[in-house]
């Protein structure tokens, strides 16, 4: 029996006060999602069940209880307070899926600080703008990371501390930075868990748009409310599940349900953290008798990629619940999946702003590949007319997603942009800018993001950043980034760039501007293809048209061109 | 045969290396996190560009760019 049953029952009888009375939460009480997370599973009698399993790439592996987890969160805050950093001061996780990362954002959130985990992979100016939007105090990172932070350091005032987590004794700590061993400092029994409460912020992840720099979306330690319980009744979480979440923590999915959903419910989960590899997936499933496994349409199709010869090799019957998040989970993953590992893929739908699940399939609940399923209990979403801004009556419409605003987990601002987050709210919906349609089942079908953001392997990637890189190419004269199909990611990034004089195409330059992007922002937001072209479609008064480069690539129809320029 | 092991192992560190991290003809770039993915692309592109040569998508997997060795191995299956 699944923990939620009969979907139609829970949401005929739902209140988020469910949640709150499964996590002895009262309103108006102390909530400290790091509390919850250590502390409280250990009164429950679990200190001594494995929380974490990590391996390495070289084949390292570490384990830490629930009870290590808690004194080594103590630590951590003891270590950060004794820094001076205070509650609401932004720390920085800036790290590979190490052990640090999981628990070092606990210690955060102990200390009532807010947690803004990064992805290690972005280049030295995707990481300043988001430290500098911040103004972020402390970045816990590792030395392999350092040099980016070193060479940005001269620009953030504001940054206080560099903690190195992997410090090497005899090489010089320069500027600001401070080592501190997670496995060998001193494991704090007693701690004052700094008492936050439900509007508390909480943790700090940002996500790209079509225009502007990248914006901070605030969460709360009121979201655990529909984390725990999401974690519960998606993803399935019971109390003998061996769990994989295979999402980065720089991302909300390793947060939400990487380290809160997984560790609020007190289950055993796995981290690898190494590049991807079928056998090497396989394999961790079979050793660590993986049973619910949360990944991503890119993954999963890379996998498809892969073959079924390998799947063959291991043993995966631990298997028992799949999900996928991210992207649309396209109907041919599903039915592979179900084919070869006897259990279909669950697509579920939510985002950076919504901090927790939205609409997704259930166990026990009819899949219909290539949809995302039904709303959550107690989540009102419907499909609104662009224009109106009124839910369409029929079904089979194609309009904009729309949720009734008031879930737990919902953002609370977009950091020092309280005008832009007003703007993802209008008729009293909250409008996360995607296209979709309601079957007169109440399945919901994805169309399509509503803007030009590219969403490339479950990852959003403004086009605007990435142009705005390109412009500063010594070669690069202007450019225009939209998405092109691919197959494993859904899409990738394309830039269409004119050269200045002086400058002729070449492969060389190709590659040598695919690197300069690689190195700034992120090996996501890299061209994976440029194209060198004499001008690019403008309109009379010069703004460039993406969206006809974009149905070029896409063989759509390119629509009306009366206001282009050279047409 | 050396020079060209040389020649990408070279390539890899100065482009995907950020710190000291010790790479050998047999460290795994893909699986062990030093290339990700995406970055693969490119690593791709600088082979065919520096050897002439055109490797299909669906033969440039990640477990085929996994070391300098098997990258070598993969190049000189293009190169005429």
């Amino acid at each position: 029996m699944s923990n939620i049953g009969s979907y139609d029952d829970r949401v005929k009888n739902f209140d988020w006060a469910i949640s709150e009375k499964e996590l002895d939460y009262k309103p108006g009480n102390v909530i400290n999602i790091g509390w919850y997370c250590s502390d409280r599973i250990c009164q429950m009698g679990k200190a001594n069940k494995p929380g974490l399993i990590w391996e390495g790439s070289s084949g390292l592996e570490k384990t830490y209880t629930y009870n290590d987890i808690r004194l080594i969160s103590n630590t951590i805050g003891h270590f950060l307070r004794g820094l001076g950093l205070k509650p609401e001061d932004r720390v920085c996780l800036f790290m590979d899926k190490i052990p640090e990362l999981y628990i070092g954002f606990l210690g955060i959130l102990k200390i009532g600080a807010i947690a803004q985990p990064l992805f290690s992979a972005f280049g030295d100016e995707s990481l300043f703008v988001r430290l500098e939007n911040a103004q972020t105090k402390a970045i816990i990172t590792q030395k392999k990371h350092v040099p980016k932070v070193r060479k940005i350091l001269g620009k953030m005032p504001f940054l206080e501390h560099i903690i190195i987590v992997d410090y090497e004794p005899g090489k010089p700590l320069l500027d600001r930075e401070i080592a501190f061993n997670m496995d060998t400092a001193e494991k704090l029994e007693k701690f004052e868990i700094y008492p936050t409460t439900a509007e508390s912020p909480s943790v700090l992840h940002y996500t790209s748009g079509t225009t502007g720099q990248p914006k901070g979306v605030k969460h709360v330690h009121y979201s655990l409310i529909s984390q725990y319980l999401t974690s519960k009744w998606v993803l399935d979480l019971k109390e003998d599940d061996i769990y994989w979440c295979t999402a980065d923590p720089g991302w909300v999915t390793g947060t939400s349900y990487g380290i809160i959903g997984a560790f609020s419910n007190g289950v055993t989960q796995c981290v690898l953290d190494a590049g991807f590899s079928a056998d090497n997936w396989y394999r961790f499933i079979e050793k660590h008798k993986i049973t619910i496994w949360y990944s991503a349409p890119t993954a999963i199709r890379s996998l498809m990629k892969a073959g079924e010869e390998i799947v063959k090799k291991y043993n995966l019957s631990s298997l028992r619940h799949l999900a996928s998040v991210g992207e649309p989970l396209n109907s041919e993953a599903v039915i592979w999946s179900d084919r070869v590992f006897g259990i279909a893929f669950q697509d579920n739908y939510w985002q950076t702003e919504t901090g927790s699940i939205m609409i997704s399939n259930y166990p026990g609940m009819k899949i219909k590949p290539g949809s995302m399923g039904k709303p959550f209990p107690g989540i009102t979403a419907t499909i609104i007319d662009p224009e109106k801004y009124e839910p369409y009556k029929e079904t089979g419409k194609i309009g904009l997603i729309a949720i009734k605003p008031g879930w737990p987990a919902m953002m609370r601002t977009y950091w020092n942009n309280e005008a832009t987050y007003q703007k993802k709210f209008q008729n009293g919906w909250y409008l996360p800018g995607d296209r979709s349609s309601i079957d007169n089942e109440g399945y919901f079908w994805f169309v399509g993001r509503d803007d030009d953001v590219i969403n490339t392997g479950g990852h959003l990637v403004s086009p605007f950043e990435v142009e705005s890189a390109l412009l500063e190419h010594p070669a690069v004269a202007e450019s225009a980034v939209v998405a092109k199909p691919d197959f494993v990611n859904m899409e990738v990034v394309k830039a269409f760039v004119t050269l200045k004089p002086g400058f002729t195409p070449s492969k060389d330059l190709d590659l040598d501007i695919m690197n300069f992007v690689r190195k700034k922002l992120s090996p996501l937001a890299m061209p994976q293809e440029i194209e060198f072209v004499d001008m690019l479609p403008k309109t009379r008064s010069g703004k460039i048209m993406r969206r006809i480069l974009h149905a070029k690539e896409w063989g759509e129809e390119i629509g009306d061109t009366s206001t282009l320029e050279n047409d | 045969m050396e020079e060209m092991k040389d020649v990408i192992k070279d390539y890899v560190i100065k482009e995907y290396v950020e710190d000291d991290t010790e790479v050998t003809y047999d460290t795994p770039l893909i699986s062990g996190g030093i290339v990700d993915s995406f970055s693969m692309v490119s690593l791709k592109r600088f082979l065919e560009n520096k050897y002439q040569i055109s490797i299909p998508d669906d033969k440039a997997t990640p477990e085929v760019f996994d070391s300098v060795n098997k990258i070598v191995a993969l190049v000189k299956e293009y190169i005429k």
